[in-house]
């Protein structure tokens, strides 16, 4: 044994004595995690959020989050001698007079973005393979608290620099505040400490900044982290992979290696980025002032839904009681975020509600096998990006020559069109995949070989799928639902059912979800047609033999291919139950 | 109408003072303020102008009087190449210049020799090197910013219309600009932006048009839309890359 071993070894025993940890490490370590690269979006998530915590601890070492007044000194000569707030000062200090400073303010900045895109893209993942379903919903609630808080972070530290571009953002907060009836003046006064812009409010603002708002998701993320340890990570369906087991690599070394290699990689590239490319140049907007406005305002990008929503919408105001309702702020920067947050957040349970699944579910869904799921998946996206469209149209005006006017009527209107018309099309794909599926399962690939046979008829010779694509398609069998019967509105014994109405919404609503879903092949159809593929290939064997003359071969299309109907519709296969009933 | 040809005398006398300041070099007293300068810029104005704005300037369908406009305002309009207009739009758009320096001065001498307006500025008047760019900062936020963005880069306005980028504009540009207000701009007179002022507003300017971005590649200085642009397209190709090739690597 070296000494290094030797210490290494002693080291452990102390630990161990003292602990009791090996028998738990030992255990632990060899955790397996499935792989997959849709699995490493919640890592950038997690590694772009230490990006921010350890740039955010450098920038409060330089930052003062004070609004007295001071006469500007630093080395940016266009802003010299020009009076502003200590806040602004100490971020131009941050970013012209430390070492380093701007590189570390534009880390900050970007990792930020990053953080809320990644969670982002992670939803995504989690929505679309239905990774939200039993029994991770609740890892899923703190997702939506995780990108809310995120959000929340992301608003507050673009409004620290007290530049021109966050003093604008925060009057529109104080006005969406104001807003809000019968407490809304009150709610605005107690969080900018009386009239805008107050003088506590930018010590109240960094608090939350630094403390409140970052702890609460260190403490979400933990729990959420240990949920997932704990449930163990979902799976894609594929070969020898089932709801009972994790196939994958064990934590150490393979998993370990592979996520300690992304954190650098993700670490190397906001580094590179913030070295390369500017963020927020504050020094260019100028120091705040309630008299100044600049063409061009927007928030950071994971805001600008709300901006855009606040641009959309029509000028409606009513007046009750003496007080004025602002619907065109209330409705755009109150209820429609309070709607939608609230809809993810208790999407999984509605869904499980809706479709009758108790299951628990440790395989994940395509997408296609879930075209409702994926349709309202891809129109909740449209609905945002349209929004999001909204919030730069100024920008999208003068690129592309278009009137601001036009774009805010094209997304009026395209806010109730597309969305729908998005749903209606990603379902649509997603059915005929199912039935290219289904056509795969029952009689492999086409090979585009047609033969004649001796009687005359054609046909087309089918290749057999791989074992690989076979499990990935055959999961299907498996996750397969048809809609809940319809409900009877009274018993065999005549007893009224009191629930009939509520019983009746949730068999329409798993009729939305199920009905024109493709019915999978039963085993035995899969098995005749595996016969089938074989019975073919029966046949062309001995061509094969004649294969150099050439002529034998050549591929003919166009020839009668064979019978087998259309794929029956679960509604379909439904309704033929309910007449043989 | 002795009161008429005071005016006309004045404008005259204006056009030429700032034709004469504009250019020192072309100082020669041949093209200067004399009567075949003006007949020349009538010549070319009846040729080029007078379908739009009248055969005296004094307006059509097509086009606003002229009459009091002054030289600067026809110095800016032809110079930046936005008239003559080609098709009627929301804006008049900037295009190449079709005429001569010599051709400009000489319409601007004819329609300031209808009425008194404001002049070319003189050399001397956007002559910038002493102006305090701080202050020149902090007039740009107030005065130009809500139309032409902080950093200078234009802006978009309601019905198609647009405040444009002034990161090609030249002093005198400017200058005209401040004291013209074009179309939709305001006019910045000298009472409210007086001589000084305009200068550091110009320093300003131009600090923006050469300052190099302290931060590495300004993405065009157009703010958190475009970050967010080259965030969801470059930067997430490649974070996402690598999450793939992790992903393939040690199977
Ligand atoms: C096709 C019609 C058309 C032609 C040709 C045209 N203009 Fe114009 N001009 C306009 C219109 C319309 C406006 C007002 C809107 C604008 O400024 O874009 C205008 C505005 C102007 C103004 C600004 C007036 C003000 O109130 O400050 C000046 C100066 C001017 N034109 C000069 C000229 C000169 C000089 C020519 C010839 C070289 C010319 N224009 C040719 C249509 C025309
Ligand atoms: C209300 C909005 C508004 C404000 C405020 C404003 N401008 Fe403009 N500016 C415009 C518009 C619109 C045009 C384009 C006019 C045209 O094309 O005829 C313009 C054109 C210009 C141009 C000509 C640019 C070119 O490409 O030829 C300059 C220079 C200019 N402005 C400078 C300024 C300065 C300096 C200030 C502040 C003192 C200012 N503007 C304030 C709206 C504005
Ligand atoms: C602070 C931001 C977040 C971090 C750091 C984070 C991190 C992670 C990590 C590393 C995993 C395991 C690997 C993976 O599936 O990608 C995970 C799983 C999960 N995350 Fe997040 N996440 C964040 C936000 C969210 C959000 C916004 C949601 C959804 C609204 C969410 C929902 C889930 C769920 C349901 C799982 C379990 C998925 C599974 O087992 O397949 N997370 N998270």
């Amino acid at each position: 044994m070296s000494t290094t071993e030797k210490v290494g070894a002693e080291a452990g025993t102390f630990v161990d004595q003292r602990l009791g940890s090996n028998k738990w490490l030992g255990k632990n370590l060899k955790k397996v995690f499935p792989d997959h690269w849709s699995f490493m979006l919640g890592e950038i998530a997690l590694y772009s959020f230490m990006v921010v915590l350890i740039t955010g601890v450098f920038l409060t070492l330089f930052y003062k989050p004070s609004l007295v007044e001071v006469v500007y000194e630093g080395s940016y000569v266009p802003l010299k001698g020009i009076y502003m707030t200590e806040a602004y000062a100490t971020t131009l200090d941050i970013s012209f007079d430390v070492r380093g400073g701007l590189l570390i303010r534009q880390m900050h900045h970007w990792s930020a973005l990053i953080f809320v895109a990644a969670i982002s893209v992670h939803l995504f993942r989690v929505f679309f393979t239905g990774a939200f379903r039993k029994p991770r919903e609740m890892n899923w609630v703190i997702g939506v608290g995780l990108l809310v808080l995120a959000l929340g972070a992301g608003f507050s530290g673009y409004s620290l620099p007290d530049d021109l571009l966050s003093g604008t953002g925060l009057q529109i907060a104080r006005g969406i505040a104001q807003a809000i009836p019968i407490i809304g003046t009150w709610a605005a006064f107690l969080l900018f400490d009386g009239q805008f812009p107050g003088v506590d409010f930018m010590s109240r603002l960094y608090m939350v900044h630094i403390l409140l708002i970052p702890g609460l998701i260190i403490a979400l993320i933990t729990v959420h982290l240990m949920m997932v340890w704990y449930q163990k990570h979902t799976q894609f369906p594929g070969q020898g992979r089932t709801n009972e087991n994790v196939v994958g690599y064990p934590l150490l070394p393979v998993y370990m290696a592979k996520a300690g290699g992304f954190f650098f990689i993700v670490f190397g590239i906001i580094t590179m980025l913030s070295g390369l490319v500017n963020i927020n140049p504050v020094w260019i907007f100028g120091p705040y002032t309630p008299d100044q406005v600049t063409a061009g305002t927007q928030p950071d990008w994971y805001i600008g839904w709300l901006d855009g929503a606040l641009r959309v919408m029509p000028n409606w105001e009513t007046v009750a009681f003496g007080f004025t309702v602002s619907w065109n702020i209330l409705i755009p920067a109150v209820i429609i975020p309070g709607i939608i947050f609230t809809a993810m957040a208790f999407y999984p349970f509605l869904e499980a509600w809706a479709t009758g699944d108790k299951r628990e579910h440790h395989l994940l869904d395509r997408p296609r096998n879930a075209p409702v799921r994926t349709g309202i998946g891809v129109m909740s996206i449209v609905f945002y990006g349209l929004l999001w469209l909204g919030g730069g149209n100024d920008l999208v005006a003068t690129t592309f020559n278009l009137s601001i006017n036009a774009i805010t009527w094209f997304l009026r209107i395209g806010l109730f069109v597309l969305p729908p018309l998005a749903f209606i099309i990603t379902k649509r794909t997603c059915l005929s995949l199912q039935r290219r599926d289904r056509e795969k399962l029952l009689h492999g690939y086409e090979s585009g070989r047609v033969l004649r046979l001796p009687h005359g008829e054609f046909v087309e010779v089918h290749e057999p799928l791989g074992n690989k694509e076979k499990a990935i398609l055959m999961a299907k069998l498996d996750s397969e639902q048809t809609p809940i019967a319809l409900p009877q509105k009274t018993d065999a014994n005549g007893v009224k059912n009191k629930r009939y109405r509520i019983e009746m919404l949730r068999a329409r609503l798993s009729g939305f979800y199920f009905a024109d879903t493709i019915a999978p092949p039963t085993l035995e159809e899969i098995e005749a047609g595996q016969a089938h593929v074989a019975h073919e290939a029966a046949l062309e064997a001995p061509l094969h033999e004649y294969e150099e003359t050439h002529y034998v071969n050549v591929p003919f299309h166009g020839g009668v291919l064979h019978e087998e109907g259309a794929p029956m519709t679960n509604a379909e296969a439904l309704e033929v139950t309910r007449h043989k009933d | 109408m002795g009161l008429v040809l005071l005016l006309l005398a004045l404008g005259v006398v204006g056009g030429v003072y700032g034709v004469a300041t504009t250019t020192p070099s072309s100082a020669d007293a041949a093209l200067v303020g004399d009567q075949t300068q003006i007949e020349e810029g009538r010549r070319l104005y009846l040729e080029g102008c007078s379908s739009c704005h009248g055969l005296n300037a004094e307006g059509a369908a097509s086009g606003p009087t002229l009459i009091g406009v002054g030289a600067a305002s026809v110095h800016f309009q032809v110079a930046t190449g936005r008239m003559p207009l080609a098709a009627p739009g929301a804006q008049a758009p900037v295009k190449k210049d079709i005429y001569s320096s010599e051709e400009v001065l000489a319409m601007a001498a004819y329609i300031a020799s209808l009425a008194p307006g404001p002049a070319i500025p003189t050399a001397e008047q956007i002559d910038y090197t002493d102006a305090d760019v701080a202050e020149g900062g902090v007039l740009f936020r107030i005065n130009c910013a809500q139309c032409h963005q902080a950093a200078g880069q234009g802006g978009a306005l309601t019905q198609g219309k647009y405040a444009p980028s002034l990161m090609e504009a030249s002093p005198q540009e400017i200058y005209e600009a401040m004291l013209t207000g074009p179309q939709n701009m305001p006019i910045f007179n000298d009472k409210t932006l007086p001589t000084e002022e305009k200068q550091a507003v110009i320093a300003y300017i131009m600090e923006l048009q050469e300052a190099p971005s302290p931060g590495g590649l300004s993405l065009g200085r157009l703010g958190p839309v475009v970050e967010g642009l080259f965030l969801w397209t470059a930067v997430f190709a490649a974070l996402i890359g690598a999450a793939v090739w992790i992903g393939i690597r040690a199977r």
